[in-house]
């Protein structure tokens, strides 16, 4: 593994049951790199990250974080290697019985171990940064899906993660709420340094904010192309031509 | 040729009319007026043509007097097309109408996807063996369950649980004070309908005021617990799997996870240690309600005293009997707690699902319930208790 990999996903294997969604899955991602996960609808794009982030056991391969495997870890490591990552769930998956604040605040006070004043500060802070100042009171229940995308972002960047993920994040979003979304993930990257794990079949989003992008194909079961995403208009396999051949019609 | 929308009002009904020609061509004729609401006629006559007989070489679908066509003529169309270009017949459907032609392209365009045909024994033996290994599978995972609850309830004894205090508040509200107006009129009617009963019964020995001991023995040892259990199982049970199944859905159980927080410490602790909490208290409330009925019952149809009544059930009813109902109802309270919340966090990923697990929450919940009340009564009859 080179020095800057910071993921690194090794021969992995997916699937449910008997059946199997993906194998020989293997790529790295460096520091401070957006890397996006593509490929067309039921390919495994969401099941890959799900094995990422540790909410489903690969059959086979491993997910090594800084060159720590993750899987082979024991229980107690891998929970400690979850401190590295945050997630933006496709929906955001706010806790719908708390309010934003509140929902920012419990990584802050349950994870971190912070004292209620401080976690409400630093809460209120990473709100203010998504541009939900002022909405602190309000319950998920209560805001548009952009804002309750913002502020899913605002709970997954709650520890300073040196990893964000996210899952479709333009999901449901109409074009304008799409753009200022993409434009927050460039200026984190830019300002933190986050490494950017992004999960979409969104051509705008994959052209203007990937670094570099796996494609996953349903059919085949396995990934590709690996790459820069504009290269992919000129991949050897006619799917991922056709699927990058939208963005130019 | 008219396109969708244009119907007479007094147009024929769809006609299908067939002709083989020596050449081999099938000749399908379609004229009248293609409605939906009318039907789609069946295709059997053709279908029957290609199959019968030396197949035909080619197959013509053209429309003649058609005064009006929707979705009933493509689907038509595409019922016999379909077979015919699966069987590498040539297929001319130019003498159709191009709108037609072009729905029919659109639907022939991707081939349907074949299924290889599930591979399964339907030998007695084999489904024995099926449902023995699912409930194989669900007995392991439902103790492991059990066994991270117990875990859980380690780290609370040793102060290392992580779960927000109001969480707990809240389920203490809902399984407590929430469900007092519900407990207070099952019981009030059950300890009635004992009371009732047994006095049709004694009346008759002149014995009348025993209905005392049958409602108080009754109720403080039995059927107080039983029923706050069972009106527990459809109330909190089912709310329980329902809010977890429902995060389960929304990602949220996910969302704790990554956050390297326990579901089982942070949703299913909670609302255990509430309900088996708030049990006996409501049990003591439901023990209540059922003497109430009972003197209901005792005054109005037995003519007996308040005073007499209470006396009696002071004097026969052994505190052994309230000790017994209380600690079922510790027991009772944790079963149907565990029960809905571990259908919940196994819940699936659809709303249907949720439906599922709210249901077999509350089913198993009565079932459970009613099983640790019988296995109780067995080791406490054991016990000379």
């Amino acid at each position: 593994m080179s020095e800057a990999a910071r993921i690194e996903v090794k021969d992995l294997t997916m699937g449910y049951g008997e059946r199997i969604v993906q194998e020989k899955i293997r790529f790295t991602v460096s520091r401070g790199e957006i890397f996006v996960i593509m490929g067309d609808s039921g390919c495994g794009k969401t099941t890959l990250m799900r094995h990422m982030v540790g909410l489903q056991v690969p059959k086979a391969g491993d997910v090594h974080y800084d060159g720590e495997a993750y899987w082979a870890a024991g229980e107690e490591r891998r929970e400690a290697l979850k401190r590295k990552f945050g997630v933006l769930y496709q929906y955001a998956a706010l806790f719908s019985s708390m309010t934003l604040e509140e929902n920012v605040t419990l990584p802050l006070v349950e994870q971190a171990g912070l004292r209620a004043p401080d976690a409400r500060d630093v809460a209120r802070f990473k709100l203010a940064l998504v541009g939900l100042a002022g909405f602190e009171e309000h319950y998920p229940a209560e805001v548009s899906g952009g804002m309750k995308k913002r502020a899913g972002l605002a709970r997954a960047m709650a520890l300073d993660p040196e990893i964000l993920y996210f899952d479709e994040p333009s999901a449901g979003l109409d074009p304008l709420s799409a753009r200022r979304l993409d434009d927050l993930i460039l200026e984190l990257r830019a300002s933190l340094g986050t490494t950017v794990v992004l999960v979409t079949h969104e051509l705008a989003s994959i052209l203007e904010l990937g670094d570099r992008a796996v494609f996953l194909d349903a059919e085949k079961k396995t990934m590709t192309a690996l790459g820069k995403p504009s290269e992919f208009a000129d991949s050897p396999d006619p799917k991922v031509r056709a699927f990058m051949g939208r963005g130019r019609r | 040729m008219t396109g969708p929308g244009s119907k007479p009002s007094s147009a024929p009904d769809p006609r299908v009319a067939l002709d083989r020609e020596t050449d081999g061509t099938l000749r399908v004729r379609l004229s009248g007026r293609w409605a939906l609401a009318g039907g789609v006629p069946p295709a059997d006559e053709i279908l029957h043509e290609l199959e019968s007989g030396p197949p035909p070489a080619r197959l013509v679908l053209e429309s003649g007097d058609l005064e009006g066509w929707d979705s009933s003529l493509v689907t038509f169309v595409h019922e016999v097309a379909a077979p015919a270009s699966d069987r590498g017949m040539a297929l001319d459907v130019s003498g159709l109408p191009e709108g037609a032609r072009r729905l029919l392209d659109l639907a022939l365009a991707v081939k349907p996807r074949v299924e290889p045909p599930a591979v399964e024994d339907d030998a007695l033996t084999a489904r024995v063996g099926g449902v023995a290994l699912r409930a194989w599978g669900t007995a392991g995972d439902g103790l492991t369950f059990l066994g991270e609850t117990v875990l859980a309830f380690g780290a609370l004894v040793r102060g290392r649980a992580r779960f927000r205090r109001v969480d707990l508040v809240h389920a203490f509200e809902a399984t407590g004070v929430a469900a007092l107006g519900i407990v207070a009129l099952i019981n009030f009617l059950i300890g009635a309908v004992l009371a009732f009963v047994g006095a049709v019964q004694l009346q008759q020995f002149g014995a009348s005021i025993y209905v005392a001991n049958l409602v108080g023995i009754g109720v403080f040892r039995e059927l107080g617990a039983l029923m706050t259990g069972i009106v527990m199982a459809g109330r909190t049970g089912a709310a329980f799997a329902a809010t977890l199944g429902t995060m389960t859905v929304n990602e949220e159980v996910d969302a704790l996870r990554t956050m390297g927080l326990r579901p089982v410490e942070f949703l299913v602790l909670p609302r255990v240690l509430a309900t088996s909490l708030m049990m006996p208290a409501l049990v003591a409330y439901a023990d209540l309600q059922g003497l109430l009925g009972g003197l209901f019952v005792g005054v109005t149809v037995l003519d007996l005293g308040t005073v007499e009544y209470l006396r009696q059930i002071q004097v026969s009813v052994a505190l052994r009997h309230f000790w017994i109902g209380l600690a079922k109802g510790v027991a009772f309270g944790a079963v149907v707690a565990l029960t809905g919340t571990y259908y919940g966090i196994r819940c699936g990923r659809s709303a249907a699902a949720v439906g599922e697990a709210t249901t077999k929450a509350v089913v198993m919940g009565i079932v459970l319930v009613v099983v640790v009340d019988a296995i109780a009564t067995v080791v406490l009859h054991m016990l000379h208790l």
